[in-house]
């Protein structure tokens, strides 16, 4: 086979997927889909109330179904120990419990058995014939329920959720423009293409995982951790992962509760999850209350800003969103105030999803500005320009790159921001008014410890590392930078990831993967080349430039939205998002992960309602139908640019993720853009017909 | 879901006498309803009697009525060019009913018998008098933002979701229905009934009954229609309210109208006093008053009350939607 090698870097193109075919054709081999000789399936029984006790089960009509081998209660259940989190240890259970093992209940939808059987169809048919009476009590669902805990959690993963500088209170007062609002965002669920499923095989003492996921290391030390096995005894396989936005990072049960039928049964085990039972037990994004009490001068100079949280927390879990994080490191302040209050509920455990914090923060503090540049009447952009800072002031030190207002000015000119109604209600076509909005886009350009083998095979290479593709072409960018750095087609390389036995590399969370993976393939290729061996393996890490500079990513939102205001409905007509992420290995793929971004910031500002029901505490939302996420009909044209500015202090490529930006600032673009068209400010998410009549 | 039989019959009478003589059975076309409720438990027919080989696919053009075999699919009527032409609020009807895949296996047969989207309907752990007579009612003090605010009662709140019955309320078609020693004929209109006391019946069809075909009379106002949805997506959404209008004028005055409302009745919703208050008015003016009669017996409840004022804004929508057309 002959190779021509192009002169033209492949960093930097818009390379085709390479795993687009094997996905297109169906040859990619998903974890439900998994092979497995001699198989049985096991379906979860989840609990109808949402605090209490279980009085009995009744398994005895469930076990009349023919094939079914098993009915696993806390009854008759192995005990296990509930492993602590150790984020840099690569675990961290999403839930701090273990199912199974006692009689008391959390949260409506928990896991209170597992029916296996032969088929699946009979282990679903047995699963609604377990008969459970319970001892209810008075499930804490509400955050204003008298009886909930409360607390002030003090940091999420490092950073603070509690912080103050200079002396908000005096200079809120003395502002000469000030504002007091109030803002919320409704839970919200994943909602992934492809359920979540579990493939358990043992092979002795050894154990076999298959399962999508965004954190094969995390899945394997969770498993070893609580069979008290040795971590290379257990071997996690997730080659194909069909989107997760968050909900397959952390370690759930379900994992454990395969596992555990699959010892006991002597037999592999495939368990399924139901669309229903992703709601509720694979995490879901809190909901949050946010207030802003912003203080500014005449020309838009912020003085003082106080952004309080109130989080919605979890009984069963201790994951907190922190909405205020961005707040005292985006703009520039001398008086800032931050501070997060998780009140402690019956529902189930959350989890991070998609900007975590950044997401519901930038809905909070971005409709806040531009509530302030209307008081003001200051434009927008301009707000934002004049509060640009170089320095993170927050952390003191300054940004190792940022290019905010070149987002801002690009997008303005793309967009066509001098041609916004410059007023409410100023502009109307037929039945609608048009509105325009913005918003700040950012998200921390975070890296971490990686490594990778690369391997000659046969004139090819093989590149191996336990990093995850959930749909944004991790395969792909590895294979455009291992052949640069290797000097060869990009044909003539191969991949092998979403393997825990090969080379660590991080959670495919918090839009890290790039910046920390690439450094590491990169290393090993070029090692390999130098050297000429068969084999190289390289591990790269984040060094003193992390406590010399601020790492993060920006961009600048604009939508256009047409309002019915007589039937309340809003379209997005267009959306631009330009982002500052670095250098862009794959102009394709990352578009593809902006365009996915600002499609699911609609979704967040327009109709995703997650509802637990006031008594039970059931997700009433459990369904697609019943939770909206935007169709094809919703979306109108939508166009994503990035301004590329290699980020060298991160990283020898330059790189900073795109994973989860896009999402950041829609949600506030269009509902500022709701208010341009029509005078009315939606401070609570969604945006539906009913608040615009 | 539970195990459960298949039965094909060939043709429609022993499809009805095995309906008959089968104890738990339901009858299947498309599926798109009885399966879901199969699959969330609501749902448990022993036995499944397929129609789907009946001779009841044909849509037959007469010079007074149009007649819609039962079994012919909610997407060739949305593309018929007669409803398209003579029908418009049908085919429209249609076509913003759920999503193309569920159209190109929904049947009009069972687009007239689809159940409700109440989530405790649909939920074998919660309280549904619609499943269990003398359970309550969950949706009363639940989430019932998308519920009714017409023909409801203490027992049950659940809106009726489909969006063709409106539209064929509206153009008041009827039923051919065959039992199995008789066939009958009914309005579309009286074949629902009203939650009351009794949620659990929702309409008029008998033991061992099937519909086997949907007339239309030709009327006046049909052609000048149009089926107006409000919803919180653009597809594949149920209505938050929507409306089946249609308008024939004697010169400036209006000689005949049609208006019926989805999402807000426990049926569809056929306003027959507001079409009265249109008739021999100049439009437009009355077209406020018309919607004002239309709610005026509404039952709003905690998360549901904007659904009156945006229902008749909607219906002056559509009114005027349809004189703009003329």
């Amino acid at each position: 086979m002959t190779t021509i090698v192009s002169d033209k870097p492949f960093v930097g193109t818009p390379v085709d997927r390479v795993d687009g075919r094997l996905k297109v054709t169906g040859q990619a081999q998903y974890t439900a889909d998994t092979p497995v000789e001699h198989v049985a399936y096991a379906v979860m029984v989840t609990s109808t109330i949402a605090r209490g006790k279980i009085g009995s089960i009744d398994s005895s009509e469930a076990r009349e179904v023919a094939g079914v081998l098993q009915i696993f209660t806390h009854e008759n259940s192995p005990r296990f120990t509930q492993p602590e989190a150790d984020f840099m240890n690569a675990l961290v259970p999403a839930q701090s419990f273990m199912p199974l093992q006692s009689d008391e209940i959390i949260h409506y939808g928990q896991q209170i058995a597992v029916v296996v059987a032969e088929t699946f169809e009979a282990a679903r048919a047995a699963a609604a014939r377990v008969r459970v009476a319970y001892e209810a009590g008075h499930p804490l669902l509400s955050p204003d329920d008298a009886e909930a805990q409360r607390t002030k959690p003090e940091q999420f993963f490092g950073s603070m959720l509690q912080t103050e500088r200079g002396d908000v209170e005096k200079y809120l007062e003395g502002a000469a423009a000030t504002l007091d609002a109030r803002y919320t965002t409704p839970t919200q669920f994943h909602n992934p293409m492809e359920p979540h499923a579990t493939v358990a095989q043992w092979n002795g003492s050894k154990l076999t995982i298959h399962e999508p996921s965004q954190w094969v290391k995390g899945v394997q030390n969770y498993v070893a951790t609580i069979f008290k096995m040795p971590v290379e005894d257990v071997h996690v396989i997730s080659p194909f992962v069909g989107g997760g936005f968050g909900n397959k990072g952390f370690s759930f049960p379900h994992t454990i509760l395969a596992a555990m039928a699959a010892r006991e049964l002597k037999r592999p085990v495939k368990l399924l999850m139901t669309r229903a039972q992703l709601f509720g037990q694979t995490g879901h994004r809190p909901r949050t209350e946010q207030r802003l009490r912003i203080g500014a001068q005449k020309d838009g100079k912020l003085v003082a800003i106080d952004h309080t949280s109130t989080i919605e927390a979890s009984l069963a879990g201790w994951f907190v969103e922190p909405s205020g994080r961005i707040t005292p490191m985006l703009y520039s302040c001398p008086n800032v105030r931050m501070s997060h209050e998780a009140v402690w509920l019956n529902v189930p455990a959350p989890g991070p999803m998609r900007a975590p914090g950044e997401t519901p923060g930038t809905f909070a503090l971005e409709s806040a500005l531009d509530e302030l540049a209307a008081k003001l009447g200051v434009d927008p952009i301009e707000l934002r320009v004049k509060n640009d800072t170089s320095h993170d002031e927050e952390g003191n030190r300054p940004f190792s790159s940022r290019h905010l207002v070149e987002c801002f000015r690009a997008g303005a000119t793309r967009f066509g921001w001098k041609d916004r109604p410059k007023k409410p209600r100023e502009r109307r076509e037929h039945n609608e008014y048009v509105g325009y909005g913005v918003a700040t886009a950012t998200f921390p350009g975070l890296r971490s410890p990686a490594s990778a083998r690369v391997r000659r095979d046969n004139g090819r290479f093989l590149v191996e590392v336990a990093t995850h593709d959930i749909g944004t072409g991790m395969y792909s960018i590895i294979a455009q930078v291992a052949a640069d750095a290797l000097g060869v087609g990009i044909e003539q390389i191969e991949c092998r990831i979403g393997d825990s036995s090969l080379p660590p590399a991080p959670v495919a969370g918090g839009s890290m993967s790039t910046a920390s993976v690439m450094p590491a393939v990169q290393a090993a290729c070029l090692k390999l080349r130098e050297s000429g061996a068969n084999e190289a393996e390289a591990s790269t890490m984040p060094g003193d430039e992390q406590e010399r500079y601020s790492f993060h990513s920006f961009g600048a939102q604009f939508v256009e939205v047409r309002v019915d205001e007589t039937l309340g409905r809003v379209r997005v007509a267009r959306a631009l998002g330009v982002f500052d992420c670095g250098k862009i290995v794959n102009p394709k793929t990352a578009r593809s992960q902006f365009l996915g971004g600002i499609v699911f910031g609609i979704g967040m500002a327009l109709m995703e309602d997650g509802v637990f029901d006031r008594r039970s505490g059931r997700v009433i939302t459990d369904n697609l139908a019943d939770y909206r996420i935007p169709v094809n009909a919703d979306i109108g044209e939508i166009e994503a640019i990035a301004v590329e500015h290699p980020d060298f202090l991160l990283n020898p490529l330059g790189v900073r993720g795109v994973g989860e930006i896009g999402t950041t600032g829609v949600a506030a673009a269009i509902a500022n853009a709701v208010y341009n068209a029509t005078g009315k400010r939606v401070r609570d998410l969604p945006i539906t017909p009913d608040k615009l009549l | 879901m539970q195990a459960f039989e298949l039965l094909q019959p060939a043709d429609t009478r022993e499809a009805i006498e095995l309906s008959a003589r089968t104890k738990g059975a339901a009858f299947i076309a498309g599926g798109t309803n009885v399966v879901d409720l199969m699959k969330c438990g609501v749902a448990s027919p022993s036995t499944l009697i397929d129609i789907t080989r009946l001779p009841l696919a044909a849509i037959d053009v007469e010079p007074d009525r149009l007649r819609i075999g039962a079994l012919v699919l909610n997407s060739a009527v949305a593309h018929h060019p007669v409803v398209v032409e003579q029908f418009p609020m049908l085919a429209e009807a249609f076509l913003a009913g759920a999503s193309p895949q569920l159209r190109n296996m929904a049947t009009i047969g069972g687009n007239v018998l689809q159940r409700t989207r109440c989530p405790y309907f649909r939920d074998p752990a919660a309280a549904c008098n619609k499943r269990h007579p003398g359970d309550g009612c969950d949706a009363l003090e639940g989430l019932h933002r998308m519920h009714a605010i017409l023909g409801t009662s203490d027992a049950c709140i659940a809106t009726h979701a489909s969006d063709a019955a409106v539209a064929l309320v509206a153009l008041d078609a009827i039923l051919e229905i065959q039992g199995p020693s008789s066939a009958r004929r009914v309005s579309l209109e009286e074949f629902y009934s009203f939650p009351g006391d009794t949620p659990n019946v929702e309409n008029d069809l008998r033991p061992g009954e099937l519909i086997v075909a949907i007339e239309i009379p030709r009327g006046r106002a049909h052609k000048h229609s149009t089926y107006l949805k409000v919803r919180d997506r653009a597809s594949y959404e149920f209505a938050l309210v929507s409306v089946a209008a249609g308008l024939d004028f004697d010169g400036d005055r209006i000689g005949d109208a049609r208006i019926a409302l989805g999402g807000v009745g426990t049926i569809p919703w056929r306003v027959r006093a507001a079409e009265d208050a249109l008739l021999d008015s100049e439009g437009d003016s009355a077209y406020e008053r018309a919607a004002q009669i239309a709610l005026e017996h509404a039952v709003p409840r905690r998360d549901n009350g904007f659904k009156i004022e945006l229902a008749k804004r909607a219906i002056v929508r559509a009114l005027e939607t349809v004189r703009r057309g003329q």
